[in-house]
């Protein structure tokens, strides 16, 4: 009898490994958004002064950020920076590197679109009340433009969970890398792995990205109305 | 850092043969998806039982998924049952399945923007359901829909640079190989980026100009 090739996940410490192989998915996902957003903020904050070369500099980070795809600078990062200032960077520094900026860039947009996006009276409100500028922000509209850009950054966190993905093309072992080792080593005990194993890691990316994205898509609908 | 001009002059003909795969595969990948996406928020406009239900499910399993993982999926798990597809079949397949899901929300977005006086004025004089969405709906839901279509092209063409995983000769795949080859780091990354800028800026300028213009086609809200 032929064997399943599913039993092929099971064999050993397989399981174990692909959730080992998750777990540095997530955590290359998780620090990068927190730095992301972090960044974005105060991106998304400079992006509102009235400062020209300030606002072009921002203009042109996100427009290559946007223009070229990321995994171009995951390679630029990893053959090019790292060539170019003589440094060694692992794998895993230049995807957190390449995700952070790249969140940044595009958080930065998310911010700047909430904040803009608050009726003018507002601030003049705020101003007429004699808040200064920090007062302004911090009181008024920051609060109000935070959960604006709540669906838009869980949006942007899914986007990022499912491109780490893409860190197994730059040599980092993540869920991927390990599900290939595991087709590898079991070609001839279970020929039909390689459909099972591809096939457990795209549920495991549904089953983290989908509840992210009903959620920002409630936060969307609730905050619409 | 010395930049070897020579050197990419002469693997200039290399990018130029992978663009034109890349574009190749882009192409009938954006097609395929705006086919996808345009059946797919008919089936939702006009709530065909069962359908919508398959509709929705494809929707969210292609959104929340990587390409990355689809296309692996297609092209090393697919022969395991018998059903062995070309790479470049695989990319055009996985372009389309990842695409036709994004194409299909930006329809539907658009149509749901169509404000609901519009369609009761159109029901009131008489207009079948047909005519309703051939004359009132539809042109409306399409100029909404435009600069949305426009950025998931652009995201599509971006997600080409994935396929070299599957052994396509594109322009990631060339560099690597020119990397791996001739150590020539800094003249294959700069051809590199300068592909894909000379790809999509144009594409982006154009977007962002329709996005402005689709601004006075608003109305009836």
């Amino acid at each position: 009898m032929q064997n399943l090739g599913i039993n092929a996940i099971f064999q050993g410490r397989n399981f174990q490994r692909l959730f080992e192989g998750l777990l540095i998915t997530m955590e290359i996902s998780f620090v990068s958004i927190v730095i992301a957003t972090l960044l974005g903020i105060l991106i998304g904050l400079s992006r509102t002064t009235k400062n020209k070369p300030l606002l072009l500099i921002n203009r042109l980070y996100l427009e290559f950020f946007r223009i070229i795809p990321t995994l171009v600078w995951l390679f630029v990062f990893y053959f090019g920076v790292t060539t170019a200032l003589n440094v060694d960077l692992s794998g895993l520094s230049v995807a957190i590197i390449v995700f952070s900026l790249w969140g940044a860039a595009e958080m930065g947009d998310i911010v700047r679109g909430a904040l803009q996006s608050l009726p003018q009276h507002q601030t003049e409100s705020g101003m007429a009340l004699g808040l200064n500028h920090w007062q302004l922000y911090l009181y008024v509209l920051i609060p109000q433009a935070v959960r604006r850009t709540l669906p838009g950054t869980i949006n942007l966190a899914t986007r990022m969970i499912k491109t780490t993905s893409l860190v197994v093309l730059i040599g980092v072992i993540d869920v991927v890398k390990i599900g290939q080792q595991i087709i590898e080593t079991s070609r001839f005990e279970f020929p039909t792995a390689s459909f099972w194993v591809y096939g457990f890691i795209f549920v495991l990316y549904f089953i983290i990205c989908y509840p992210l994205s009903i959620l920002s898509d409630k936060l969307e609908m609730k905050w619409n109305n | 850092m010395n930049i070897d001009w020579d050197f990419i002059i002469r693997s200039l003909p290399l990018y130029a043969d992978a663009v034109w795969i890349t574009l190749h595969l882009a192409f009938w990948g954006i097609l395929i998806s705006l086919a996808i996406g345009l059946v797919c928020s008919a089936i939702l406009y006009f709530k065909v039982r069962g359908l919508s239900k398959v509709v929705k499910v494809y929707v969210e399993i292609s959104r929340n998924t990587p390409l990355l993982i689809q296309i692996f999926f297609l092209y090393f798990g697919f022969p395991k049952l018998g059903i062995t597809l070309s790479a470049s079949t695989c990319a055009i397949i996985g372009l389309s399945f990842l695409g036709g899901s994004y194409m299909c929300e930006a329809f539907r977005s658009g149509i749901e923007s169509v404000s609901k006086s519009q369609i009761e004025s159109g029901l009131s004089i008489g207009l079948s359901n047909t005519q309703l969405a051939r004359y009132v709906v539809i042109p409306q839901a399409f100029s909404v829909s435009l600069p949305s279509l426009g950025a998931n092209c652009i995201f599509l063409l971006k997600e080409t640079s994935i396929l070299g995983a599957i052994s396509i000769l594109d322009v990631m795949n060339v560099t690597k190989d020119l990397i791996g080859m001739y150590y020539k780091t800094f003249e294959s990354l700069l051809m590199l980026v300068v592909v894909y800028v000379i790809m999509l800026l144009p594409l982006s300028i154009l977007l962002t100009w329709l996005e402005k213009r689709v601004r006075y086609a608003e109305f009836g809200n």
